[in-house]
């Protein structure tokens, strides 16, 4: 023990004498109470990292002196699964199903910053297909919704309020549903493609979208009627993990937690992508820097994003049938995807045409698919405005077939480096408060 | 500027040296003996265009003497601008980068390692990209090192932002950052051997029998270069 190097997630205490206690969620005071009979200092807890309360798998470390936290300490990586390194290994194409598995919360954000990186490397961002872009929004804005309602709906369940959670998965289920009818799948989506979309509208897809907006309007009402006059629920989150603007600067915090303090900063409209800066929406903001303010603003959001989703519905409306790729067939995919008796795989028209009419096509397919395209070798690095926070990659090339490197910016990551100064002078309980408030996804801090 | 890069050297990053298309070594398409030598964008003449003239002027005058040892090179790429800095230099040109209020690049976005074998000397290349929000500006240094002395300083003092950053770097690459509070591995667990994420570090995984044959994992299998 004392030849040990110090290291973050090391013990506090480096005494081999120290007493241990372990306890399973017993009887706290009981365990305060031989502590202090004891004459022992410091009584270090280890929440995590299988808690119900962690979203996912994170370990916090506190230092507790009665029922206040006195030193916080953040352990992650125990959902580090190597998606940046693997990715080095597959074509750029096939790139997009590992990063959509990082934040899985919020799939798409990755797809889209992902892909937006790699057209900027091949110097196609303009090609891109109008109808692409709005289906891209159409996406990005539904996955806020959903990423925004599991963060409501979890941080209400954490406090004990079931109802918030199960009201809020209703709502998520309600864009799931479209999703899915567009893309195939609920998440891990893999629809956003270096291009564009891996395919178009379903036929009901517009009338789909129209269906959807007033169910999840109905439950975000039913959200806010339920959460914003309930003096639980205010007891709790106001007041609670405060994080100022000069904090945030410091510690490189984006997203609601950064709005909670005044500042509207919203990629969207400073950086815009995607054709953004078209869209009429609005960034709220609050001055209130709490973990209420944070709920609150996250419900907003919400709001905003519907009419955004409403607005993408109108616009493809007018534009009718077309293109969702790249018109260029040397990086465009070449096949779309269709839903057949089986499950979901390639059009039939275009098996029927590489299989029994041109034997170029079939070449064409075989060698995009399995050997990919070049991207001319250079690096970029493209920031989205993902639902927590900025979300960026950094990607290089070799002018290869696959990403000499890739790296994202996890806002999660960034973030959770506030749990710290969130929690350190209060109380145990709001601890779990923090942890929602900052809304990250171990999967995305990990990846 | 761009005259003070390294003696000797090109002012480019080489990426890589492909040999051959496939994996496979001597096969009889004669494609076995190409060797193509993978080079980063080259240093920009002036003008830069954009705002970039008008960042590098003012960092240049506030670094005074020191400007020319400082940043080695400027690159101009896909509308991006990217400082190559020494990395002696690396907490004074941020330290200007954030504080001048024509600069004020607030916020550092972390810090990204990449590793290039094949540049010899500078194998290691740590880049930053800072985010202005006052002027709505984003630029990226680079630092290059080489393999046996990986070190850098750690901006942690200029941007505290990047303390998990930099450990996530450190962990991966091996890059040591002095003067970091506490430079410990993040991602994998702290008695983890090697960094993982450098190009000699294998990706792993075992072979999958697959229908009664056996396919190899992928950094095995014979691959398009």
């Amino acid at each position: 023990m004392s030849t040990q190097t110090a290291h973050a997630t090391g013990a506090f205490v480096e005494d081999p004498d120290a007493p241990e206690y372990t306890v399973y969620g017993g009887d706290w005071s009981e365990v305060l109470d031989e502590a202090k009979r004891l004459g022992q200092q410091r009584i270090v807890v280890n929440m995590g990292p299988q808690h119900p309360s962690t979203h996912g798998v994170l370990r916090v470390m506190l230092e507790i002196e009665g029922e206040t936290v006195t030193e916080t300490r953040a352990g992650i990586g125990y959902l580090h699964t190597g998606i940046e390194k693997n990715m080095e290994f597959r074509t750029w194409t096939q790139g997009v199903t590992f990063c959509t598995r990082m934040d899985y919360v919020a799939s798409m954000s990755q797809e889209l910053v992902y892909c937006l990186g790699i057209e900027k490397l091949l110097g196609i961002t303009d090609d891109i297909p109008e109808r692409a872009s709005i289906l891209r929004v159409l996406m990005a804005e539904l996955t806020r919704i959903g990423s925004h309602l599991v963060a409501v709906g979890t941080g209400g369940n954490e406090l004990g309020a079931t109802t918030i959670m199960t009201t809020a998965f209703i709502g998520r289920e309600d864009t799931f549903r479209v999703i899915e009818a567009i893309t195939g799948l609920r998440t891990n989506n893999a629809y956003i493609r270096p291009g564009g979309v891996a395919q178009g509208l379903p036929d009901n897809g517009i009338a789909m979208i129209r269906e959807m907006i007033p169910l999840v309007r109905q439950r975000l009402d039913e959200l806010i009627a339920l959460q914003l006059k309930n003096p639980i629920l205010q007891g709790r989150l106001k007041g609670v993990a405060e994080l100022n603007l000069s904090a945030c600067m410091a510690l490189g915090i984006t997203g609601p937690i950064l709005r909670a303090t005044g500042l509207p900063y919203d990629l969207r409209k400073s950086d815009p992508y995607c054709g953004y800066e078209t869209y009429d929406f609005q960034v709220p903001t609050s001055t209130e820097q709490d973990a209420w303010s944070r709920m609150v603003l996250r419900m907003e959001e919400c709001y905003e994003s519907l009419k955004i989703v409403e607005q993408c519905a109108d616009r493809l409306e007018q534009l009718g049938d077309g293109p969702v790729m790249v018109a260029d067939k040397k990086i465009a995919w070449p096949a779309q995807l269709a839903l057949g008796p089986d499950g979901q795989g390639n059009s039939l028209d275009h098996i029927r045409h590489i299989m029994g009419e041109s034997m170029e096509a079939l070449i064409h397919h075989f060698k995009l698919v399995t050997e990919g395209f070049d991207v001319p070798a250079g690096q970029v690095y493209q920031a989205i405005e993902g639902p927590k926070g900025l979300l960026g990659v950094h990607l290089v090339s070799d002018g290869g077939t696959k990403p000499w490197r890739a790296h994202f910016r996890d806002p999660g990551f960034n973030n959770l480096q506030a749990l710290g100064i969130m929690c350190e002078g209060g109380q145990v309980a709001d601890v779990v408060v923090a942890i929602a408030s900052i809304d990250m996804v171990l999967g995305g801090v990990d990846r | 500027m761009q005259a003070s890069a390294p003696e000797g050297r090109q002012p480019l990053t080489l990426i890589n040296v492909r040999e051959g298309l496939f994996g496979a070594k001597g096969d009889t398409s004669g494609f076995d003996r190409f060797v193509d030598r993978v080079q980063m964008p080259g240093a920009a003449e002036r003008p830069y265009g954009e705002w970039f003239d008008g960042v590098v002027d003012i960092l240049t005058e506030l670094l005074g003497d020191a400007a020319d040892e400082a940043i080695e090179y400027v690159v101009v790429d896909r509308g991006e601008l990217t400082l190559y800095i020494a990395r002696e230099h690396l907490l004074d040109v941020c330290r200007h980068l954030r504080d001048d209020q024509d600069l004020r690049f607030e916020m550092c976005l972390g810090v990204s390692g990449v590793h290039y074998p094949a540049d010899t000397g500078r194998e290691l290349h740590a880049v930053f990209p800072l985010q202005s929000i006052t002027h709505n500006r984003r630029l990226r240094l680079e630092v290059a090192v080489a393999d046996g002395d990986a070190r850098m300083p750690s901006v942690t003092s200029v941007y505290p932002m990047n303390n998990w950053h930099e450990r996530e770097t450190w962990d991966f690459f091996g890059i040591v950052f002095e003067g970091h509070p506490s430079l410990a591995r993040i991602e994998m667990p702290d008695d983890w051997v090697g960094h993982p994420q450098r190009k000699d570090y294998p990706l792993g995984g075992i072979p999958v029998e697959y229908k009664g044959a056996e396919i190899p994992s992928p950094d095995e299998r014979r691959q398009y270069r």
